[in-house]
């Protein structure tokens, strides 16, 4: 019995806790990818860096706050900057969009040219994210560190096992909750919300019933930026905050995105812990749980783990392949085949 | 063919820049700037095939490129003998038993109706043999991986000549376009793009983590050369009093001569290419893709098989990518799987085809030189004008410290302006499509 409880805490420390506070960063920066995709009509390969500059925007606000000694106590100082990296991100997609996405939206390009201008757009974010805070590793993360610590927990149960949860990973569950939350009643019950829904269903139904676009495609590129700054910040809190991992979560989060079906913000939070949650059971090292499950003759001797960490990337990949070839548009039936 | 005064004139512009470099800098970095131009232009020209003919949106230029580079290492790398025999076919055998296990999963895949009983099958084959797998392969690996760690510790190549590792990098890069292609080309433009991504990310993993087949981290260096190496140059009677004819020291001479060496291989491979790629798309073939890229429901109701020809296309351009990484790792001589970053792969070639001009070869050509010559020289150019610009302020402070720190980092901002520019107000590029 003892045994098994033991199993459990080791899975649930290793595994389920960190797989559910990164299946929210994903789910958050999957929202993004599937609102552009929805509205605008295209993939945003710009996200990854959108969300680093609005998690950049965010560490300059706390870094000036800690140094004028504001803070949150317990919690990361980060939280109350938070709201002005949103700000700062908003300026910045309704700047591009005003100076570059709004010209082809006129001209009705096709999406795939699109796709090549916010590859430019990328470009240019990663250089001013690069230029501003440099391509290094930033901590920028204060408070106290854990919610429930491994050797308090130990002492507390009893067991051999002890479970951890870090402050960051708390944090990102209920911030995500909340931004979720607040996402859905905005898009179902605000007249807004509506009008969005009903552009992204029928472009020219919704124009003939009096939506103007530009408000929509304004009001999408403003819950973009507050869903990739907080993804953003959120991922900079539990991890660190680089440049270019920035960069490298796009494939996760397209993944996420598609998995979940592009277009369905449902699809693209089940998608986001689908992938979050594949990628930490695959690369988890599984002795550590088996030791107590199995009997002590059938002990495993390697680490039993299915494939090392730094192949997470092609975990993604794999079920991004696998639900391409056969379910094209995705767990919820996005709108794209 | 023909050419129009423009392109005449701006190729010209070009060669002027690289003359310039050679007065202002030196002719090293000149020959050095032109070997890479030409190996940019390589990459281009696939990019564009792929792009600018069919309208594929391949963003996993950096996969193909790294497997041209393992394709060097594998072809012309002397074979460790040790490391064979202690576990080389361990890890034959396991690879096999994994290809032999998705085989047999895409047999009862394809051979059995659906059903409750062909999952469980399924299951038990792909975890079976992944076990199967791995029990083969990990003590193999283990034993390779010790033959020797700090000089070798991995299977080595066939120890052929690296010339023939052009062709086998354009395979490699061929078989990942095949296999990425059958499973995303027919569906959305975009799920391409997501899907190339990802598979350039993977194979860099590859690179990176298995160290019996690439070192990994530990880099590859000294690869055989197809030209001559400047110490036997220096050290041969008749070169040096051929180079002092000229009025050059034999140890900038041998440089020189080396350099000029890569410049020839790699203009001839660009000038065969360039030349097949014309008669290609001039001939009835080429019609046909251009007319599937313009519409593709038309250039199917007329009975062209769309998916199978952008397969074609995706394979022949990858291919070309391929090769010309094999060629960029020739030069250097050594494979670093850590240099292998997607925005210079990638998203470089991307500007380079379409600020060329997309859908004209020698608009990729221009565009594969001049964006090379930008993205290296932007870098002193940017440390000048932030010396500039930090002229006026204070001696040590913190701001002009940062400023000229971050000078490195303009020419991604560069690249991107670039971008953004031309695709705004020059939409077909510098040299366009007739």
């Amino acid at each position: 019995m003892i045994d098994f409880l033991n199993a459990i805490v080791a899975l649930s420390n290793f595994v389920i806790v960190p797989a559910i506070a990164y299946g929210s960063q994903l789910a958050l920066g999957a929202l993004g990818v599937t609102l552009i995709y929805g509205i605008l009509r295209f993939s945003n390969f710009a996200h990854g860096d959108t969300m680093a500059s609005g998690a950049m925007f965010t560490i300059f606000v706390t870094w000036w706050m800690q140094s004028a000694g504001i803070n949150l106590g317990p919690l990361p100082t980060a939280l109350l900057a938070l709201p002005f990296g949103i700000l700062g991100c908003m300026a910045l997609v309704l700047f591009t969009d005003r100076f570059v996405y709004r010209f082809y939206r006129a001209q009705k390009a096709k999406p795939v040219i699109l796709v090549i201008v916010s590859m430019g757009v990328m470009f240019i974010m990663n250089g001013l994210v690069r230029f501003s805070i440099g391509p290094g590793e930033q901590r920028f993360s204060d408070g106290e560190r854990f919610i429930i610590n491994a050797r308090e927990f130990k002492e507390f149960t009893g067991l051999r096992e002890g479970l951890a949860i870090k402050t960051s990973q708390g944090i990102t569950v209920i911030t995500a909750v909340i931004v979720v939350a607040l996402l859905f009643w905005f898009l179902n019950r605000t007249r807004t919300g509506k009008s969005m829904r009903a552009y992204s269903d029928n472009e020219d139904l919704a124009l003939l019933s009096g939506i103007n676009p530009e408000r929509v495609v304004m009001y999408t590129w403003l819950l973009v930026a507050a869903l990739a700054t907080t993804a953003g910040v959120l991922y900079g809190l539990d991890k660190s905050f680089k440049p270019f991992t920035y960069f490298q979560l796009l494939l996760p989060i397209f993944a996420s995105a598609i998995v979940g079906g592009l277009g369905s913000p449902i699809g693209a939070i089940a998608g986001g812990f689908v992938i979050a949650f594949s990628e930490i059971t695959i690369t988890y090292a599984w002795k550590k749980v088996l030791v107590y499950m199995m009997p002590e003759q059938l002990e495993p001797s390697g680490l039993v783990q299915l494939l090392s960490t730094d192949y997470k990337f092609a975990v993604s990949f794999v079920i991004l392949l696998i639900v391409l070839l056969f379910k094209p548009t995705g767990l919820f039936s996005g709108k794209a085949v | 063919m023909t050419f129009p005064i423009k392109n005449v004139a701006l190729f010209a512009i070009m060669a002027g820049l690289l003359f310039y470099t050679g007065i202002t800098e030196s002719w090293n970095t000149a020959l050095g700037l032109f070997n890479m131009c030409l190996i940019s232009a390589i990459m281009a020209l696939g990019v564009n095939l792929q792009w600018g003919y069919a309208g594929l949106f391949n963003v996993g230029v950096m996969g193909f490129v790294a497997l041209g580079g393992l394709a060097a290492v594998l072809v012309s790398h002397a074979p460790v003998t040790e490391a064979w025999s202690e576990g080389g076919l361990g890890v034959i055998v396991a690879l096999l038993t994994g290809a032999a296990t998705i085989l047999l999963a895409t047999l009862i895949m394809r051979r059995k109706p659906h059903s409750r009983t062909r999952t469980l099958a399924l299951l038990a084959v792909l975890v079976g043999g992944f076990f199967l797998f791995r029990a083969l392969f990990d003590p193999s690996v283990l034993a390779i991986e010790k033959v020797n760690p700090a000089a070798t510790g991995f299977l080595g190549g066939l120890g052929l000549p690296i010339l023939m590792s052009w062709p086998v990098g354009g395979l490699l890069a061929a078989a990942a376009a095949w296999l990425i292609g059958k499973t995303a080309l027919g569906l959305r433009s975009d799920y391409l793009a997501i899907a190339t991504l990802g598979i350039a990310e993977i194979v860099i993993a590859v690179l990176k983590n298995e160290d019996w087949l690439t070192r990994g981290v530990k880099n590859i260096a000294g690869l055989e050369r197809p030209v001559p190496y400047e110490v036997d140059l220096q050290n041969s009677p008749a070169f040096v009093e051929r180079a002092n004819n000229f009025g050059l020291d034999a140890i900038e001479a041998s440089t020189l001569f080396v350099k000029a060496n890569y410049s020839l291989l790699f203009a001839a491979v660009l000038i065969i290419l360039l030349v097949m790629f014309q008669l290609a798309l001039n001939s009835p073939w080429g019609r046909m893709l251009r007319a599937i890229r313009d519409n593709e429901v038309a250039a199917e109701a007329m009975g062209k098989d769309v998916t199978a020809r952008h397969l074609q296309v995706f394979i022949l351009g990858s291919a070309i990518c391929g090769l010309a990484g094999a060629m960029m790792t020739t030069l250097d001589g050594q494979l670093i799987p850590g240099t292998y970053q997607p925005l210079r792969f990638t998203f470089l070639v991307w500007v380079m085809v379409i600020v060329g001009g997309s859908g004209n070869n020698i608009g990729a050509i221009l565009g594969g030189f001049l964006i090379w010559y930008l993205w290296i020289q932007v870098e002193p150019l940017g440390h000048w004008l932030m010396g500039v610009v930090t002229s006026g302020m204070a001696e040590g402070s913190a701001l002009k410290e940062h400023l000229l720190e971050s000078a490195a980092h303009m020419r991604l901002l560069t690249m991107g302006l670039v971008l953004l520019l031309v695709l705004r107000f020059s939409p077909r590029g510098l040299i366009p499509e007739k």
